[in-house]
């Protein structure tokens, strides 16, 4: 924890409400997201007991099982939910704009210039909690393999048509998410803890309503009193007044009010299975109504400058995966080989580093904690000395004396880097530390072609400059092989890549 | 868990264990039947030496290598070493293109010619560069040999990238160092033979389980009062011993001592190879200012009493004088070298001659691969109220109480058994990863029971 995120909790405390750790929003957040609350049966994680979904408040869809343990009501309930959620998460495929992009042709190995479709908009998912998004992605993984009455017509337990389609849907949003910055599947706890600090432990926010407690406390309460009810609080009945944001259930529900509920069900009491309907919708309807409230909170934040720019990748994302479909490739393996992990590995850090940055550069606030951690400064200029490379062509290296009441950890020969006013960033280097707080650094680029540089490009006396110590825009690294080139150190490359065989039929399938 | 080739004579003399280890390790790597071999070595058993070796030899033997280092100063220090070791070998340092992208000192070595471009070495017998370098040379010629140096800190995906570069390969590495890590989640592919976050030697044996693996027996730069703690608190699955003998190797003040704790830890440091300045227990921000202040007194008094060391390198005489350069102070953070680099800064600026601005201070990170006579060190766990993974990371705690070779002294707040005995280890275990190391809180309670008989409260 940073040190100014340990400051706003400890006022969070102090004052009894939420703290904010940000000034803009640093998400995309859609104007229509698809909100999803799934529930699961306890002790048995892939079996849901019910989902509320929908891009409305006023409009959710409320599907469940009244008898989770029954496979084949388990998969008519998993068609519904493919149905309800395909429409949404195919509705952004065919609006579309052309964009250029370079590619290596296959047969002349040089870099051409390609046109390619770019969707103009994706669908976004948001579910209450990280478990949420690994429930989302347990799904998609055990839906992806199954086969359809149409692929497999001697299957005694063929999946509902369009079922593996939502599977690899999901299986491309949950591992989507593992990227850094992205925001095609998201976590409502997740998007309000990076923007408000609480009075509680991080544990403590993963409760999406003790969470929402802190952030509006209702009149007369403090956040740790509202989180307290929140928590603990219950009816007559003995329910929680806020039920978990799940996938996971309330115990003492589960025992006393849903356990008799599925036994008179599975007894063929009339009216049993409206019964398990109408609970299992009180446990979702509360976190249905906090998850629209947290995203209206967020609303409330300006969008930060690079979140277009990011969104962006998600689009690609969204456009890559609806052409693999399109171009009728086998489901996602079960495994990554060696050099998809590793790529996935080197594009997720370099999607980090150009986070990290990102939003230092979009929110003082954030800026401040790299300040802190002596990672960035703040800088008035004191002297400026213009000086010229040495060489056939000397380009401008002026000398520019700052004087900073931050204390950056540096050393001679550092880089730093600065946003210039015109957009674009300008390197420069440390060469000398002058005094307590004095610096001299040589700006070595960002000053134009011409022997002067750029009007603008370099600071004037007085001026108060951002520097920072990390790069801006993150390069990526090398290549890596390709995977039918994959070394011996590595295994050797992978055997012919093949559509996988659905998961063998047990003995536990067939109760 | 590792089946080490049985080595000859580990009851002969240190030397003679070490030199039979050698010789069986460069044979199995220029005309072995494996693609590949792997040796373990402790720290200071000569690792450098060994590539080195490892090298001329090939060259020799008319096989042209490729040396395939981590960091820049790695690669530096095998090009010099190769280079003082045989002035004809014809060396190239293949470099980045950024400004000052090598030590400029390699330029007195005439053999060796460095460049950005792999085409301008092409020829040579040795091409020393970084992984991260060679990754970016294209595949179209392959070298019959590579070394590989600090495999244990090389990444699996790094190893990915330059693997097509080379037929056979020498890894050479100390498991005992800190592992390589990444800054995002990597756990969905824990446990898997590629993960490509773990280190370039699991993700080998994994695939290659056939692969010989050797160790080198003997650590020559750790005093004997440190090798048997080093070895059974870090090393359990390839033990190692001293090159030296107990009372080989000594430390003498010239000033004598005036009754304070700083004296008396420096004293007992002298004498057992080991010191630990207890501060109060208490729960401090990150640059605990008492415990910063107590180790730049504790540097700034060593140099005062103008110690020196005895041992086998300093021949019969007097002895040589412990200075600044011999001394480092390790952390575990950046932000608290750079507090006790500051508290350092003062009393140079206090004193007459400036040599205490002159001490090493960095992190366990920097200081991986590194030697000095004393170190200091900050205590990962002092003051903290918590023991996460990174401070209880084994591989920490090796780098910074393996780093000398006459004494060591810690300092720490009390009351870190206890915090340990709080903080079990809580990270979910995942199926399947080899680890080399044992486990951290182990580690951990090992030294600190060792260190609590060398102990000097601070009151």
């Amino acid at each position: 924890m940073s040190l100014l995120d340990a400051l706003a909790r400890m006022e969070a405390v102090a004052c009894g409400r939420a703290r904010p750790v940000a000034t803009v929003r640093h998400r995309h957040l859609a104007e229509h997201p698809l909100v999803l609350v799934p529930l699961t049966t306890a002790g048995e994680n892939g079996a849901p007991l019910g989902v509320m979904l929908g891009t409305e408040p006023s409009a959710p869809t409320i599907l469940t099982v009244a008898q989770p343990r029954d496979r084949d009501l388990r998969f008519a309930f998993l068609g519904r939910l493919a149905e309800a959620v395909l429409p949404h998460l195919e509705s952004c495929q065919d609006e579309v704009e052309l964009v250029e992009r370079k590619e290596t042709d296959p047969e002349s190995g040089k870099r051409v210039t390609v046109e390619t479709e770019l969707c103009t908009d994706a669908p976004q998912l948001l579910v209450p909690t990280g478990p949420g998004v690994d429930f989302v992605r347990l799904l998609g993984r055990s839906t992806r393999f199954r086969r359809t009455a149409e692929e497999d017509p001697e299957s005694e337990h063929p999946a509902p048509p369009r079922l593996p389609l939502l599977g690899r849907w999901l299986s491309h949003y949950g591992e989507r998410a593992r990227v850094p910055g992205s925001s095609l599947l998201l976590s409502m706890t997740g998007l309000l803890t990076r923007h408000w600090a609480t009075g509680q432990s991080q544990l403590e926010d993963q409760h999406l309503g003790a969470l929402l407690a802190w952030l509006a406390p209702p009149e007369g309460a403090t956040g740790a009193e509202a989180a307290l009810r929140a928590e603990l609080g219950r009816d007559g009945r003995g329910r929680l007044l806020v039920p978990p944001a799940g996938p996971a259930t309330d115990p003492a529900f589960d025992n006393e009010l849903l356990a008799p509920a599925l036994t008179r069900y599975d007894r063929g009491v009339p009216g049993a299975e409206e019964e398990v309907h109408e609970l299992v919708a009180t446990q979702l309807r509360p976190t249905w109504e906090a998850m629209w409230e947290g995203a209206g909170m967020l609303r409330t934040l300006p969008e930060a400058e690079h979140v277009p720019d990011r969104w962006r990748r998600d689009r690609q994302s969204y456009t890559h995966h609806r052409d693999r479909l399109r171009a009728a490739e086998p489901p996602q393996p079960r495994k990554d080989d060696a050099v998809t992990a590793a790529r996935k590995l080197a594009m997720r850090e370099q999607r980090q580093a150009e986070l990290e940055a990102q939003e230092a550069l979009d929110d003082p606030l954030v800026m401040a904690v790299r300040r802190l951690a002596g990672e960035a400064f703040f800088a008035e200029v004191l002297e400026v000395e213009m000086a010229y490379s040495q060489g056939k062509r000397p380009s401008p290296r002026p000398l520019v004396t700052v004087h900073t009441q931050d204390a950056p950890l540096l050393t001679d020969g550092d880089k730093l880097h600065r946003r210039l006013p015109e957009g674009g960033q300008q390197r420069a280097e440390l060469v000398e530390m002058a005094g307590p707080g004095e610096l001299v650094l040589r700006l070595v680029n960002g000053m134009g072609r011409a022997k002067e540089p750029a009007p603008g490009t370099v600071p004037r006396k007085g001026d108060l400059v951002c520097w920072t110590l990390f790069e801006h825009a993150p390069r990526g690294g090398p290549g890596l092989p390709e995977p039918e080139e994959t070394p011996w150190t590595h295994g050797g490359p992978p055997g012919e890549r093949s559509a996988e065989r659905p998961d063998p039929v047990t003995s536990e399938d067939v109760l | 868990m590792t089946t080490l080739v049985e080595q000859p004579g580990t009851a002969a003399s240190p030397a003679q264990a070490a030199a039979a280890a050698t010789e069986a390790i460069l044979a199995a790597a220029v005309d072995g039947a494996h693609r590949g071999v792997v040796v373990n070595s402790p720290p200071g058993a000569g690792k450098s030496t060994l590539v080195v070796r490892a090298a001329r030899e090939l060259a020799a033997a008319g096989h042209p290598l490729m040396v395939i280092a981590q960091t820049n100063a790695q690669v530096d220090d095998l090009v010099d070493r190769l280079a003082t070791a045989d002035a004809e070998l014809p060396v190239g340092r293949l470099h980045s293109s950024e400004p000052k992208p090598y030590d400029p000192a390699l330029e007195r070595h005439p053999s060796v010619r460095a460049s950005a471009t792999p085409a301008d070495l092409a020829g040579l017998d040795v091409v020393v560069s970084t992984a991260a370098k060679w990754a970016w040379v294209g595949g179209e010629e392959r070298w019959r040999h590579a070394i590989v140096d600090e495999a244990y800190q090389m990444r699996s995906d790094a190893l990915l990238a330059v693997a097509g570069l080379f037929e056979r390969a020498l890894f050479v590495g100390d498991p005992g160092q800190l592992d390589p890590f990444s800054q995002v989640g990597a756990e969905q592919w824990a446990g898997q033979a590629h993960d490509p976050s773990a280190s370039a030697v699991s993700t080998l044996l994994a695939h290659n389980p056939q692969l010989p693996r050797y160790r080198l027996p003997v650590s020559w730069r750790l005093p004997h009062s440190a090798a048997g703690l080093v070895s059974e608190a870090f090393y359990p699955y390839t033990p190692f011993r001293s090159g030296t003998g107990p009372g080989d190797r000594r430390l003498v003040f010239g000033a004598p001592e005036q009754g304070s704790p700083w004296d008396a830890v420096l004293d007992e440091a002298a004498d057992a190879g080991w010191g630990l300045l207890e501060l109060p227990a208490a729960r401090t921000p990150r640059t605990d200012p008492e415990a910063v202040a107590a180790v730049a007194r504790l540097v700034h008094r060593m140099l005062e009493r103008e110690g020196r060391t005895h041992g086998e390198r300093d021949g019969d005489g007097g002895g040589t004088a412990l200075g600044p350069e011999r001394i480092a102070v390790g952390t575990a953070h950046r932000d608290q070298a750079a507090a006790v680099r500051a508290a350092l800064a003062e009393y140079a600026e206090a004193g007459s001659d400036g040599r205490a601005a002159r001490v090493t201070v960095d992190t366990a990170n920097r200081l991986q691969g590194r030697e000095f006579d004393v170190t200091v060190v900050l205590h990962p766990l002092s003051g903290r109220p918590d023991a996460t993974e990174f401070h209880l990371e084994t591989g920490r705690l090796c780098v910074l109480a393996s780093r000398h070779r006459h004494a060591c002294v810690v300092v720490c707040r009390a009351g870190v058994a206890e915090l340990l005995d709080d903080h079990p280890a809580t990270e979910p275990v995942q199926l399947g990863p080899a680890s080399w190391a044992p486990d951290g809180w182990e580690a951990h309670q090992a030294v600190l029971s060792h260190l609590a008989e060398h102990r000097v409260p601070l009151a």
